[in-house]
């Protein structure tokens, strides 16, 4: 297959970027997104150009590394599919294809498909674990938990991190990608005593790194690789409602208005 | 030189419990006097930069990726070990410390062994209650499978993501002692250079991969976490970032490396399709509960399709030759059994190596929907990148470097010969001996960071003074300026060869002569040629952009160069280990019936190499092995 690609190039953070065209040859069917990139890649070092710079690791589609927007779509628009696990056979020959990176306001660009998305971990830094110390714990089967529960926290906690739900989303909300965090520990009976705490501190933070809220577009869910359900958003409001009114009657200090 | 291990004498039931009341204490308020640099926050790293933040010491921590919750660990599917015995299938500590050292092939140190078994107890509870979902049954209780060479079910699993939700469950940890200001966290930062003070790890010089800029960070100690080395082959099932460079620049300041030559070749991945890939992609071992592995009896039957080969046409090969264990046969034994029948002309699919994984029986037994339910997402996986459905056709398989059991050299302590610097996870090479069975590595990740280093360390730091050293002593600016020194040797070579170019040649010469068997003459000419492969390196290389930028071919282009040297090392370890063992093949070792032949009088120690400067042969240093608990035998799994 021979493509036309058309890619966002940006050297750093506060340059202006352009989009630059390519071809690439010789594509095969087996190949997978990043791999032609690769391709793409050797091509220009071997002009001496310089190539382009995207993120990516496992290749697997589990370390929420690979971060492109293909067509104007984040990971590229089939289901449940990251974009490293996107596979040439899905486009055709000729085919012309947009790659930019993922564009959101708390994501800034570092280099071309490059963005930091540091602020996916501040929001997990505000709460986003169970505070217990190593050792001194129970032991694993003295608190049973129904496999229902257990299915259920397994489904919010595949969320990879990889922020395409962020960059859909016209709002740059995080509200898929927290609501999934506070749906897992949330379902555990271990995450409880602190799930009040927990959720006004993650949505507190979330509104100091700049995403913006959520206005029920579900361009979130229909991105996820993951498949995270837009009803972890209605459990995070649930438990947010829950600990707005626990604070009025309760003793413990909610922090955000 | 004989190396002592420190593993403590005496009953092994209680060595652990005994070394541990020995070992000397920081107090609480003095803890955050001490400051410990940690390299790598996959499973080792992130649980013991986390535990060590909990207990009060000030911690630095790095990683490659932009956050740490990336890291390599987080591709583990299949399952964590531990000796629960919640089954009532007659598990207990010392049959998973008897699996693990039968597993490696006799050639890991007991102590150590019976430790991991012993606090993979304890790893199950802490995960549990740090909110990591682990399967459950419908009575609420954890639920189990087995896995390769063990007749019992004693690993833990959450769906056929574990090692990402163990990896979740220690960064959340590590995010909370973030919040809490114990740990500063340093991602896309990689560690280029050690910095050795009187004689003591007291540093390490890195590179900010966002701007480029080099600088030491400096500590009472340091411990490298960072992964291991089998990228060295190019096509792996290990993720892309994944390098020898962290162990191999502690080597060349004098940190010693312990059996290179033991790497793990995975039975179960899918095989390779073509030149372009970049990686291979391994479909977990807990297949092989459900799924039976099978070629054509006859060549002539290679090419029909699956469906219409009969039963009887069929040699489920593992059935066939280990009888007690079947398809869960350890990796090295059913690597090579799949090589075997390749090799003889019966592999499937369009390059001929492959075989079958077969869940046709299972699925007639126990009904999609179980299936489904057990391993869904390796299915989804599998059809998206070979666009076969694995629920309707057998899917096809071969074996793939995996996971490397070499590393550099520690004691009992998880400490190197160089005071101040620890080893944990795969980055050392304890424990596992010349194989490791599946799920041991999270077992061993998490109880090296969360369970053993904090006492261990803590004895190290009680004995020295903290502080005392800073960024500008002349070791760290000395370090500072040989970094940019290298880096800018990289950059000025200006040939037209691409790092890629040469990751591929030493990966596929590596997997010809050093892969799933060697012998003499193969390690020999693989020897004769690296040396062509560096130099040519060193003259064609080329690396668009600068140093002081984002430039992902510089980064790839340093953990070239090393894994170049590396592989000599590798190959130079296999050429002198004149036996099989476990992952190491030697053609010229073995029985009638193709299985390994070790040579205990001879070689029953570990190797541990030491630096000698550039161009000289590295000196050979032994650990010599004793079993008395587990008493050497030939390894049978019939
Ligand atoms: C596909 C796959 C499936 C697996 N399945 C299982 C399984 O089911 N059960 C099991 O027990 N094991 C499994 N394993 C093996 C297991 O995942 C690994 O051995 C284990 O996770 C290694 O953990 P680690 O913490 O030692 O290293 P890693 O997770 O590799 O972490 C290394 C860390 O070091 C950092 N780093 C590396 N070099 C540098 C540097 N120079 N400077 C700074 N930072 C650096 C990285 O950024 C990373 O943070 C599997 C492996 C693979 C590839
Ligand atoms: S919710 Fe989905 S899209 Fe968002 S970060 Fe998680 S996996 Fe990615
Ligand atoms: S590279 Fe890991 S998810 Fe795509």
């Amino acid at each position: 297959m021979e493509l036309k690609l058309i890619v966002w190039r940006q050297k750093g953070p506060d340059e202006p970027g352009w989009f630059e065209n390519y071809i690439a040859r010789n594509v095969s069917q087996d190949q997978s997104f990043l791999e032609m990139l690769d391709q793409v890649n050797e091509d220009l070092i071997r002009k001496g150009r310089i190539p382009i710079a995207f993120d990516h690791d496992c290749r697997e589609g589990i370390c929420g590394t690979c971060s492109a927007v293909v067509n104007g779509v984040p990971h590229g628009g089939f289901e449940r599919t990251t974009v490293c696990q996107l596979h040439m056979r899905k486009f055709k020959d000729g085919d012309a294809i947009y790659i930019e990176p993922w564009r959101a306001r708390a994501f800034p660009i570092l280099r071309d498909l490059v963005v930091d998305r540091g602020a996916l971990d501040k929001l997990i830094q505000a709460g986003g674990y169970i505070s217990c110390h190593t050792g001194g714990v129970p032991d694993g089967n003295s608190i049973p938990v129904s496999k229902a529960d257990s299915d259920k926290a397994m489904d919010a906690a595949q969320c990879i991190g990889c922020g395409a739900c962020v960059a859909a989303c016209p709002n740059g909300s995080a509200m898929l990608f927290v609501g999934a965090k506070v749906s897992h520990l949330a379902a555990l009976p271990q995450g409880q005593v602190e799930a009040p705490e927990r959720v006004v501190a993650m949505i507190q933070a979330m509104r100091d790194c700049g995403f913006g809220n959520c206005s029920n577009h579900y361009e979130c869910q229909a991105v996820c690789p993951k498949d995270i359900d837009v009803k972890f958003i209605s459990k995070l409001n649930r438990e947010f409602l829950t600990a707005l009114i626990l604070a009025k009657a309760g003793p413990f200090k909610a922090t955000a208005g | 030189m004989i190396l002592d291990g420190k593993a403590p004498t005496g009953p092994i039931e209680t060595s652990w419990i005994r070394h541990r009341s020995d070992l000397k204490l920081v107090i609480p308020a003095n803890r955050r006097k001490y400051r410990i640099l940690v390299v790598g926050t996959g499973l080792a790293g992130a649980s013991s930069a986390a535990t060590l933040g909990e207990m009060g010491y000030n911690v630095e921590a790095f990683c490659l990726q932009d956050t740490p919750r990336r890291a390599h660990s987080i591709a583990a599917q299949g399952g964590i070990n531990a000796a629960k015995n919640y089954l009532n299938d007659g598990d207990s500590v010392f049959r998973l410390f008897h699996d693990t050292i039968k597993g490696g092939d006799f050639r890991a140190r007991e102590a150590d062994a019976w430790r991991m078994a012993e606090v993979s107890q304890y790893i199950i509870d802490q995960c549990v209650a740090q909110g990591v979902p682990f399967a459950r049954d419908y009575g609420g209780y954890l639920d189990t499978r087995s896995f390769g060479g063990a007749q019992v079910s004693r690993t833990f699993y959450a769906r056929g993501q574990t090692g990402q939700q163990l990896l979740l469950g220690a960064y959340s940890a590590l995010s909370r002692q973030i919040r809490a200001g114990t740990v500063r966290m340093f991602p896309r930062t990689e560690m280029l250079d050690l910095v050795v003070i009187g004689g003591r790890a007291r540093g390490i010089t890195v590179r900010d991969l966002v701007t480029g800029e080099i600088r030491s960070h400096v500590g009472d100690a340091v411990i490298l976490a960072t992964g291991g080395y089998v990228n060295v082959f190019h096509l792996s099932t290990n993720a892309m970032a994944c390098s020898v460079t962290a162990a191999w620049k502690a080597y060349k300041k004098g940190a010693w490396f312990a059996n290179p030559c033991y790497t793990q070749i995975h039975p179960t991945c899918i095989p390779q399709s073509g030149e372009h890939q970049s990686k291979l992609t391994l479909m977990s071992e807990s297949l092989r509960n459900d799924g039976r592995c099978w070629v054509p009896k006859r060549k002539s039957d290679v090419g029909k399709p699956p469906g219409e080969i009969p039963e009887e046409d069929r040699d489920y090969y593992l059935e066939r030759k280990y009888p007690s264990y079947g398809n869960l046969a350890p990796r090295d034994i059913a690597s090579r059994a799949a090589k075997e029948q390749c090799d003889d002309g019966r592999g499937v699919g369009p390059t001929g190596r492959g075989v079958y994984l077969e869940f046709k029986e299972s699925i007639e037994r126990l009904g999609e929907s179980v299936i489904r339910e057990r391993y869904g997402n390796l299915f989804e996986m599998y059809e998206r990148i070979t666009d076969e459905d694995g629920y309707k056709v057998p899917m096809r398989i071969y074996p793939a470097p995996h996971y490397a059991m070499g590393g550099l050299w520690v004691d009992y302590n998880l400490m190197s010969n160089l005071p101040g610097l620890f080893v944990l996870g795969e980055a050392n090479f304890s424990v596992h001996g010349a194989n490791r069975l599946g799920a041991s590595a999270l077992m061993q990740g998490l109880a090296d960071g969360y369970f053993i280093i904090p006492y261990t360390i803590a004895d190290y730091l009680a004995r020295i003074r903290p502080g005392g050293v800073s960024t500008s002593d002349t070791e760290c600016v000395k370090s500072v300026e040989d970094v940019k020194a290298a880096l800018k040797r990289l950059l000025s070579i200006k040939g037209d060869r691409s790092v890629n170019y040469f990751r591929k040649e030493l990966g596929a010469l590596l997997w010809q002569h050093c892969g799933m068997e060697r012998s003499r003459e193969s390690l020999t000419e693989a020897l004769a040629r690296i040396p062509g492969i560096r130099d040519e390196f060193r003259e064609k290389l080329r690396i668009p952009g600068t140093a002081a930028e984002f430039n992902q071919q510089l980064e790839n282009a340093v953990r070239a160069e090393d894994f170049i040297e590396f592989a000599e090392l590798l190959c130079t370890d296999a050429l002198h280990r004149n036996e099989s063992c476990g992952g190491h093949f030697r053609v010229e070792h073995q029985y009638e019936d193709g299985e390994a032949k070790r040579d205990d009088p001879n070689y029953c120690y570990s190797a541990a190499w030491e630096y000698k400067g550039p161009g000289a042969p590295p000196e050979l240093h032994k650990e010599p092995l004793r079993f008395e608990n587990v008493h050497l035998m030939v390894r049978s799994y019939k």
